[in-house]
């Protein structure tokens, strides 16, 4: 029987540049439970910050890079919710304005087999289970993007749920947005910063020691105010937490 | 004909574009006939719920329940249509005013109103007057702080829609509506709900069996 | 093969112009400040939109099918609009034939001069007012104050508003942003202006309040000869305008007067009468959290011997049929005027329904306004930016307008009239950094400006203050220190030998 083809990581050019270590423990993750992954050098950005702020001319070449980058995986995984949002629900639009028939056909085509991290886990490997070991209480912030645009549910939680040792609190007001919204974070940094201000003292409440999320640029803006409050609460990615064993502890 | 007219009419082609209408979604009426003792049972409970006081009683008891409803609430002037039933008054002790075109100021000097209704639906507890008959024009059932409504078992519906399918004939000759829901209330104030305002301020709901 | 709409496209049809009290307003984030510095208000959004954001959710829960019948409202308002002219044309009709007076306004201008002829046609030197959007939107009370007519509004909130001379800052509850104690002095200190006083020792029980407005009010309803009212619904196969409401400040003004005269926006018509059947349930339980409000008045023309026997309707465009043009961007005249939207945005709750500078506050006036205003002033180019995104308005919108995606489009707009001029600053930067994305040996060397900024901070975890203009985020968030290795270097170490081929690490041979 031959090994299932590879899955391509998209790292998404965030993760590859601030947060390393989030594609390096979906690497470690996936191939611990037998995957094979592929990192496509030639990959980039997904467009999305262009595309939120209005520039969108600037993201069309993104679109077909994608296309010419992933174009030949049967599943391309992302941890991230947001960048995942964008390519299944802005690059068909995107498409749309290049007036290029064939991109949007492409785009047609690849969207299906673009995954957030916990869709892939939960869906197409079928595991909730992945063997993981966290000995922290943690509570979990469902970003908007994975929550609403991608519409991932509780697929997260049934995946922390299972991690052994970890003590899983909810977050009060869990599904109201952290603030952090691309561009919005310094176009309008007042009220950014207000919205997180509230997320804070919500994780606050729970006592928690991690904050856990899909997506590395809202944590980056809860963990930026939490560090400035020095509230002593750490914030780490999805994939992290999944990909901590006891042999291997975060 | 107005220009204005025709400028507003001609914007719209122009705004339109080839892109045809998508053929709209329609709800398929509930397939099953709810069972009318439930749906009757919903409707109580639907009413009470937005603070109305709802009694059920028999054609032969209406007659006393209205009376005694008005005079617990010591009302002394009681309005009713023209049209009313002359048999659910007969037993009430204070003046029996008619409407018949009394001013608004007149309107004002009556304690309780005494009508009938259109149609009641269960599902919202709203009970809908379409203002012919026993019901009265609009303004005698607004105007005094009390309304007495009398709805009958046969009257009452299940869900909105078809509340709202029944009622195409009394819009059709041009009657107003006005549905009802409690009695009046606002919650402009901290979004906390207060009881009557400017309609009346108690909605009496007398439900009659076997009619 | 049919594309779906992506872009919103300019027309030349006419918009709407600012109204003297919106002109000058500047961009959001600076309303914004104002909203978030008062911290009385931000007590009272937030206590206010979350009271109304349980109850909603308690009574949608409630329906079996919530989604059917978003589905039914939207695609009976798109037919609508895709047949606006025929239905338009069909109201007036029957209007007409029951006897109403209908008018057509092309804008606010003509709309107010109708209305105000009207009203000086029977003599009155007042009107009483139903809550209505529509006549905010024209300014009508201030075109009858200068013809000499006083307008009284109603409706508690409006009431409360307008004795306040304050605006309105929200759709369903315009005095949102005031609280009990505020509401009691207003009444105290203003309503014997105007009319009956506040009684003595008015506590701010909201009991007590609302029984204050009610004896305020009453002899103004008794004596009234002539009022305006806006519409929720306009039915094109009976010619039936449809009002809900709550306190029957609606159904005294909508009865007792001589003379009614409505004011409608031409988007406010359902093809037919069994239609309102999806709205009755999509309204209440959206706007107030309601199963049913607790009054709605329909009226088809003149009924006589019943209610007013003079009645006009006045259909007004204002910037709607430019909307209308626009494949992606007419879905918001689908609008109900419920406000879920923004008693759930985040954003609205935080700076509050003045910062949106129009009389359409919160998520749908952040794509209402600029469609129907256009993106030529500070405030209308602002107000697509004004939203995280977060998407929680188009969950609870009743009609499935997808206010992220139109926003996006909006900002597309915005950007798209600056192209060609002098390029902005954060046009440049855009423009660069699509250029290192554009190769991935660019990003790769742009990365190693990064991790070699990582050496220089020697380990630390976060960065604190930055100079501007990166400290519009750095004020009050520290930044993450970039790392020593990014994702591909690590990849290049691990999963990748001497020949260059890929050499998974760990996995099963």
């Amino acid at each position: 029987m031959s090994s299932p083809p590879p899955v391509a990581l998209f790292a998404t050019c965030f993760n590859d540049t601030m947060f390393p270590g989030t594609p390096i423990a979906t690497t470690r993750l996936l191939e611990r439970l037998g995957v094979q992954v592929d990192f496509p050098a030639a990959q980039t950005c997904c467009g999305q910050i262009f595309t939120n702020t209005g520039y969108a001319d600037e993201a069309v070449p993104l679109v077909r890079a994608f296309i010419d980058v992933f174009g030949s995986y049967d599943h391309i995984v992302a941890p991230s919710g947001s960048c995942t949002g964008s390519v299944r629900e802005q690059h068909l639009t995107l498409a749309q304005r290049s007036g290029d028939p064939g991109l949007v056909r492409e785009v047609e085509a690849i969207t299906p087999r673009v995954h957030e991290l916990s869709e892939y886990l939960v869906d197409v490997l079928g595991v909730t289970d992945v063997g993981a070991y966290f000995p922290h209480r943690v509570t979990y912030h469902p970003t908007c993007h994975s929550l609403r645009m991608l519409h991932v549910g509780d697929r997260p939680l049934r995946l922390l749920r299972a991690v052994h040792s970890i003590d899983l609190v909810d977050l009060p007001e869990a599904e109201e947005c952290c603030g952090f919204g691309g561009t919005f974070a310094m176009k309008n940094a007042d009220v950014s910063v207000a919205m997180g201000s509230d997320k804070a003292r919500h994780i606050r409440d729970t006592e928690a020691e991690v904050v856990v999320a899909g997506d590395n640029s809202c944590l980056a803006h809860i963990g930026g105010l939490l560090e400035r409050q020095r509230a002593g609460v750490r914030t780490m990615h999805l994939a992290e937490v999944l990909a901590s064993t006891q042999e291997e502890p975060a | 004909m107005s220009s204005a007219r025709d400028e507003i009419l001609q914007r719209i082609r122009t705004a339109h574009t080839a892109a045809g209408a998508p053929e709209p979604i329609r709800r398929s009426a509930p397939a099953t006939e709810r069972d009318r003792a439930e749906v009757l049972d919903v409707f109580v409970r639907m009413t009470e719920d937005y603070r109305a006081v709802v009694e059920r009683c028999t054609q032969e008891e209406l007659p006393g329940h209205i009376a005694r409803t008005v005079e617990t609430a010591k009302a002394a002037r009681i309005g009713i249509p023209p049209d009313l039933d002359e048999r659910w008054t007969a037993e009430i002790a204070g003046t029996v005013v008619v409407d018949d075109g009394l001013s608004t100021a007149e309107l004002d000097t009556i304690d309780a109103v005494v009508t009938g209704a259109t149609v009641g639906i269960a599902d919202t507890g709203t009970i809908v007057l379409d203002h012919s008959g026993n019901q009265g024009r609009r303004a005698l059932s607004l105007v005094p702080d009390m309304h007495v409504c009398v709805v009958l078992e046969s009257q009452v519906v299940a869900d909105v829609p078809t509340a709202v399918r029944g009622l195409r004939p009394s819009v059709d000759a041009h009657r107003a509506l006005t549905w009802i829901s409690g009695p009046s209330a606002t919650s402009d104030i901290e979004l906390s709900r207060v009881e009557g305002v400017h309609g009346p301020r108690t909605l009496h709901v007398i439900l009659v069996a076997g009619a | 093969m049919k594309v779906a709409p992506q872009d919103l496209h300019q027309n030349d049809l006419p918009l709407a112009a600012t109204s003297s009290t919106f002109i000058g307003m500047p961009k959001f984030p600076t309303m914004a400040r104002a909203g978030l510095d008062n911290t009385v208000q931000r007590r009272n959004l937030q206590h206010a939109t979350h009271t109304i954001r349980a109850k909603r959710a308690a009574v949608v829960h409630e329906v079996s099918d919530w989604e059917a019948l978003r589905l039914d409202g939207a695609a009976t308002k798109d037919q609508a609009l895709d047949h606006l002219a025929d239905y338009l044309v069909q109201l007036e009709d029957n209007l007409t034939a029951a006897g109403a007076t209908v008018h057509w306004a092309r804008n606010a201008d003509e709309a107010c001069r109708i209305a105000v002829d009207l009203v000086q046609a029977t003599g009155a030197s007042e009107v009483v007012k139903v809550k209505s959007m529509a006549t905010q939107e024209i300014e009508l009370n201030e075109a009858l104050e200068a013809a000499g007519v006083s307008a009284w509004e109603t409706d508690l909130a409006e009431l409360i508003v307008q004795l306040g001379h304050d605006r309105p800052s929200h759709i369903l509850v315009p005095a949102i942003h005031r609280n009990r104690s505020e509401v009691r002095e207003i009444f105290l200190d203003e309503m014997s202006r105007v009319g009956r006083a506040a009684p003595e020792g008015l506590t701010d029980e909201p009991a007590d309040l609302a029984e204050a407005a009610r004896a305020h009010l009453r002899e103004k309803f008794l004596r009234a000869k002539v009022a305006i009212s806006g519409t929720n619904f306009a039915i094109a196969d009976t010619g039936t305008l449809v009002v809900l409401e709550s306190e029957g400040n609606g159904r005294m003004c909508l009865t007792l007067p001589e003379t009614l005269i409505s004011v409608v926006g031409i988007e406010k018509v359902l093809p037919t009468w069994d239609d309102l059947g999806t709205f009755m349930q999509l309204l209440p339980r959206s706007s107030t959290g309601e199963r049913m409000n607790p009054y709605t008045s329909t009226w088809t023309g003149v009924t006589p011997g019943d209610g007013p026997q003079d009645v006009h309707v006045i259909l007004l465009d204002n910037g709607r049929t430019h909307v209308l043009a626009d494949d992606l961007g007419r879905q918001a005249l689908r609008c109900i005027r419920c406000s879920a939207c923004l008693n759930v945005c985040p954003v609205y709750e935080r700076a509050g329904g003045h910062a949106y500078g129009s009389v359409y506050p919160g998520p749908i006036g952040a794509v209402l306004t600029p469609q129907l205003r256009g993106t030529s002033t500070p405030i209308d180019k602002s107000l697509p930016f004004a939203s995280s995104l977060c998407g929680a308005c188009f969950e609870v919108c009743p009609v499935r307008i997808d206010i992220p995606k139109l926003l996006v489009a909006l900002r597309t707009q915005v950007v798209d009239e600056k192209r060609g001029g002098l390029p902005t600053g954060e046009a440049a930067a855009m423009k660069a950094a699509s250029w290192v994305f554009g190769d991935h040996k660019r990003l790769v060397a742009a990365q190693q400006g990064v991790t070699a900024s990582a050496r220089l901070l020697k380990g630390r975890p976060t960065i604190g203050r930055l100079p501007w203009p990166a400290s519009a985020w750095s004020d009050a968030r520290d930044s993450p220190a970039p790392p020593r290795e990014t994702f591909r270097q690590w990849w290049s170490r691990t999963h990748i030998d001497d020949s260059g081929a890929s050499s998974a690490e760990g996995s099963p041979s």
